[in-house]
């Protein structure tokens, strides 16, 4: 029955849903196909394997390349080391903690609370031009609002300046694409195209930074230049790789965060409803939508050190191990009435930000960032409606969501 | 077919007595409401605050980011008791059922939980420990009068024994830039608890702060100025250490004297109760009415060769009140056994340490990952070829892991490799934990079973 599963779950016709598929999946927690992936789908196994010191991040460590999903990210196409989502500590460790000095708790706890008023600046913007040059008859909620949302925080936490952001867009845009692969594009073109938006953010990114070296002025950016902790200082190189990591991981997930939480909730109008007049209710609903729809479905970038005895299987040494976050967030073992939305469930402990040293390191922003979202939409788009369902969504079956969300309201309300 | 059970009824109108209205208490108190016990509650405490946390007090609290009467514990749920603070609990009469208090009253029970943790032991030479400036950390009003005297900068402060209590107030002297003098009797910090192959990573992070740290060296006595204020002590190595505040730091003396005579298995090691938490008689035998929980609990782990562990653990407390209370409303086969996996933490010098399951118990360690000059790294404990605990320096996330290991008898060393596995990670060495039968300044897992240390015990029963 589970005869090409994994191919079923890549291939596009499943992506507006792709749970039954994940259903079937866990009858085999840890599942093995020919020379396919070992593919971990149940939550308990994913949970413990993402806290398993044997298991690494870092592809040096495959005993073969080449796998289902094609070309990856084209990271390792340019001259940039890779990020510290890709290695394993102590180069992670270090590399993570010199990101988190001037991002978060203990030597930067305001940050991201800083930002919300800033944050809640731009959400009004982007709904009041909506409102002034949009027509709420048709709206492309991604297009107008959860991607630009993300990307334009990203600027502004980095200390991209304005005049720039349109610039950066398109990068991004580009960037974001890659990661999205397309079966009717050109790959070569593609490639090239990639490599260029690459090279050319690569080289913004040096200028700005050697920039902020001479005159810091407090963003993320001049910190991580300029940044003197116990670690001593990144060099270019790695701040490089790190703000290209920050902008691509940093809104890629939001974009979907947003997106997915919007096309639930029209689909649940009674807890869009309540959001209407609560908003506080956005904290756990964010917290449920990291469970039911989560913006990463599954982290395809693991391969065990040594043999690991799971679920009756040895998964070998070097290995491609892939962990279905998203089928684990639905995994009955863990969740009572896994397949229900439910904003109300007591123990969200979900997977959708990951769990041990990777988990998701702008989780607090990401939070925020879709609570704030979710929360003025609600308020002041009337009678929202969908226009499609299921929407088009996106190629890529890894950072899932819908590519257009066509949506409708009667008017929409001033700030 | 159920009628009105003895279970019923005591669930319905029975009279639960907790003394201890601490952590373990206050949290056993909320079990029980929440399993539905609508009987009538009395929390007994020496104490005069309604529960409050103890951790804040040796880090938060002494760095003055905290105030100590501001760390009343978070409420769970309304628990609707009788309280009676302020009061000590004086003495158990088991055939009766009822706890007599200092005042004079005698409480009655259907079910009493003992939940009276422990307390610092003092410096054992009284009028020394009566000057001015002379510290124990334990209580909400010991953090509160320490503070005050920190806060007024004092010329130094001597620190002695250097446990975990020692090290975290040592590391809280030096971020308030205060002189500090840390004397401890063993090898390094922390040897009591983690050994000391682990001690002299601890011993480079005092030393590299600035403090004044000597070991293997004990105290002999401390010295007062004719107003009575605490000058100096005086040390086995014949130094003498010039200090205005001196804090005595050597470990817990458990909260039991007040059973003596009572016929409970009470005693300075603490109540002996079976995993279940049902405390046991002087005989051995197990009461049905009388349970314990928390500091001054006592209980066998089938997972450490069912050895009697003491845990001096915040979670411990937590998970066997949990326990306790269930069991107290419980009958025969519903009742849980207390299977808690040992944890601990402790921050200190802006390193955040972690223990699982029973360092102390280990005699060899593997470093897995990391590195101790780095001070950031995961030591695993071997015993007689298993995994028995672990400890991380600022690498806590992986301790999941090895809770593991502990929980499936790993065996030991790690047959696998792992990321950030160093040279030193090759093979394991001599833990190097002192001798148990020498005392330190508490380990905070003490160990007392039928391990060859016992037989320094001599068996005194008790008679009314
Ligand atoms: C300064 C400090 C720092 C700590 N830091 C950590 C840490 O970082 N991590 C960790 O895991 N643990 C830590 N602990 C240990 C943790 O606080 C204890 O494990 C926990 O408090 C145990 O709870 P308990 O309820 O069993 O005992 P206790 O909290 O000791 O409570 C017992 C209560 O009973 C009262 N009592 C005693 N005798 C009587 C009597 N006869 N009648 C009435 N009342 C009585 C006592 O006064 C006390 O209020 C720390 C402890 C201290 C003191």
């Amino acid at each position: 029955m589970t005869e090409g599963i994994l191919r079923q779950i890549l291939d596009y016709s499943s992506r507006a849903n792709p749970y039954p598929l994940y259903e079937e999946l866990r009858k085999t927690p840890v599942f093995h196909d020919g020379d396919g992936p070992y593919v971990v789908s149940t939550y308990h196994e994913i949970k413990s394997l993402l806290h398993d010191p044997r298991i690494s991040s870092d592809s040096r460590n495959l005993a073969t390349v080449g796998d289902l999903l094609g070309e990856g990210d084209g990271e390792e196409a340019t001259a940039l080391p890779p990020s510290f989502l890709k290695l394993d500590p102590p180069d992670h460790d270090r590399l993570r903690r010199m990101t988190n000095r001037p991002f978060g708790p203990p030597h930067s706890p305001h940050r991201v609370h800083d930002m919300r008023g800033e944050l809640g600046g731009i959400v009004t913007g982007l709904i009041d031009t909506i409102s002034e040059q949009g027509d709420p008859g048709r709206i492309d909620l991604v297009e107008e609002f959860s991607y630009p949302f993300p990307v334009t925080v990203i600027c502004r936490l980095l200390g991209v300046p304005s005049e720039d952001e349109s610039r950066f867009h398109v990068w991004a845009d580009t960037l974001a694409a890659s990661l999205d692969p397309d079966p009717d594009a050109d790959p070569a073109e593609r490639v090239k195209k990639t490599q260029d938006a690459r090279m050319e953010l690569g080289m913004y990114l040096a200028g700005l930074i050697e920039e902020r070296r001479k005159n810091p002025t407090g963003d993320m950016l001049s910190e991580l230049a300029t940044g003197q902790g116990p670690d001593g200082a990144m060099s270019t190189m790695e701040v490089l790789s790190t703000s290209a990591l920050l902008l691509i991981a940093g809104h890629e997930t939001t974009v979907n965060l947003i997106t997915n939480g919007m096309l639930t909730l029209l689909r649940h109008p009674e807890v869009l409803d309540r959001l209407r007049t609560d908003p506080a209710l956005s904290v756990p609903i964010v917290e449920e939508l990291l469970r039911y729809e989560p913006p990463v479905q599954l982290v395809p970038q693991r391969t065990p050190l040594a043999d690991i005895e799971m679920g009756g299987v040895t998964i070998p040494k070097g290995a491609s191990l892939w962990l279905i976050l998203a089928s684990g967030n639905r995994d009955p073992q863990r969740f009572k009435d896994p397949d229900r939305f439910d904003p109300d469930r007591p123990d969200v402990q979900h997977l959708g930000l990951g769990s041990g040293i990777h988990s998701c390191f702008g989780a607090p922003l990401a939070r925020l960032e879709a609570a704030l979202a979710l929360s003025e939409l609600a308020r002041r788009l009337e009678n929202p409606r969908l226009l499609e369902d299921p929407p088009p969504y996106r190629q890529n079956a890894v950072l899932r969501g819908p590519r257009h969300l066509p949506i409708a309201c009667d008017s929409i309300l001033p700030a | 077919m159920s009628g009105d059970s003895a279970l019923e009824r005591l669930k319905r109108e029975g009279r639960i007595v907790v003394v201890g209205a601490s952590l373990a208490g206050l949290r056993a108190a909320e079990t029980m409401r929440e399993k539905g016990f609508a009987g009538s509650l009395t929390m007994i405490g020496d104490e005069p605050y309604e529960p409050y946390d103890r951790p804040p007090l040796s880090k938060q609290v002494l760095l003055g980011k905290a105030t100590a009467d501001r760390t009343a514990l978070p409420r769970r749920r309304d628990i609707d008791a009788k309280w009676r603070l302020g009061v000590p609990a004086t003495g158990l009469d088991m055939t009766a059922r009822r706890v007599k208090l200092a005042d004079g009253d005698e409480v009655e029970y259907d079910r009493l939980l003992i939940a009276t943790g422990v307390r610092a032991r003092p410096w054992p030479n009284e009028e020394e420990a009566a000057l001015e400036g002379v510290f124990t950390l334990r209580t909400r009003d010991d953090g509160a009068a320490l503070e005050r005297r920190l806060a007024a900068g004092p010329r130094r402060v001597l620190v002695i024994g250097a446990g975990f209590t020692g090290s975290e107030i040592a590391s809280a002297c030096r971020e308030r830039d205060l002189p500090v003098t840390v004397a401890e009797r063993g090898a390094g910090p922390l040897v009591g608890a983690l050994g000391g192959v682990i001690g002299e990573v601890a011993a480079g992070m005092h030393r590299d702060n600035g403090v004044d740290l000597r070991t293997g060296v004990m105290v002999t006595g401390l010295e007062g100025d004719s107003s009575g204020q605490v000058r100096a002590a005086h040390l086995s190595d014949g130094s003498l250490v010039e200090a205005d505040v001196v804090i005595v730091s050597l470990g817990a003396q458990r909260n039991t004297d007040w059973l003596a005579g009572s016929g409970l298995g009470a005693g300075p090691r603490g109540i002996a109760c079976d995993a279940g938490c049902r405390a046991f008689n002087i005989w051995g035998i197990v009461t049905d009415d009388v349970f314990v929980a928390g500091d001054v609990a006592r209980s066998p782990h089938a997972l450490f060769g069912y050895q009697f562990l003491s845990l001096e653990h915040w979670g411990n407390a937590v998970a066997q009140a949990e326990t306790a209370a269930h069991n107290m409303l419980s009958e025969g086969v519903d009742r849980r056994p207390h299977v808690w996996i040992p944890a601990f933490w402790s921050s200190q010098f802006g390193v955040n340490i972690k223990s699982v399951g029973v360092p102390s118990m280990g005699n060899e360690i593997l470093i897995t990952q990391g590195s101790r000059d780095e001070r950031r790294f995961v030591g695993v404990y071997g015993y007689q070829g298993r995994v028995i605990g672990a400890v991380t320096f600022d690498q806590c996330r992986w301790l999941d892991f090895y809770e593991q290991q502990i929980e499936h008898t790993a065996p030991f060393p790690l047959p696998f490799t792992t990321v950030d596995r160093r040279s030193e990670g090759n093979k394991p060495l001599d833990a190097d934990f002192p001798d148990p039968s020498v005392p330190t300044h508490g380990p905070t897992i003490t160990l007392s079973g039928y391990s060859p240390a016992d037989r320094q015990m001599t068996f005194t029963p008790a008679h009314n």
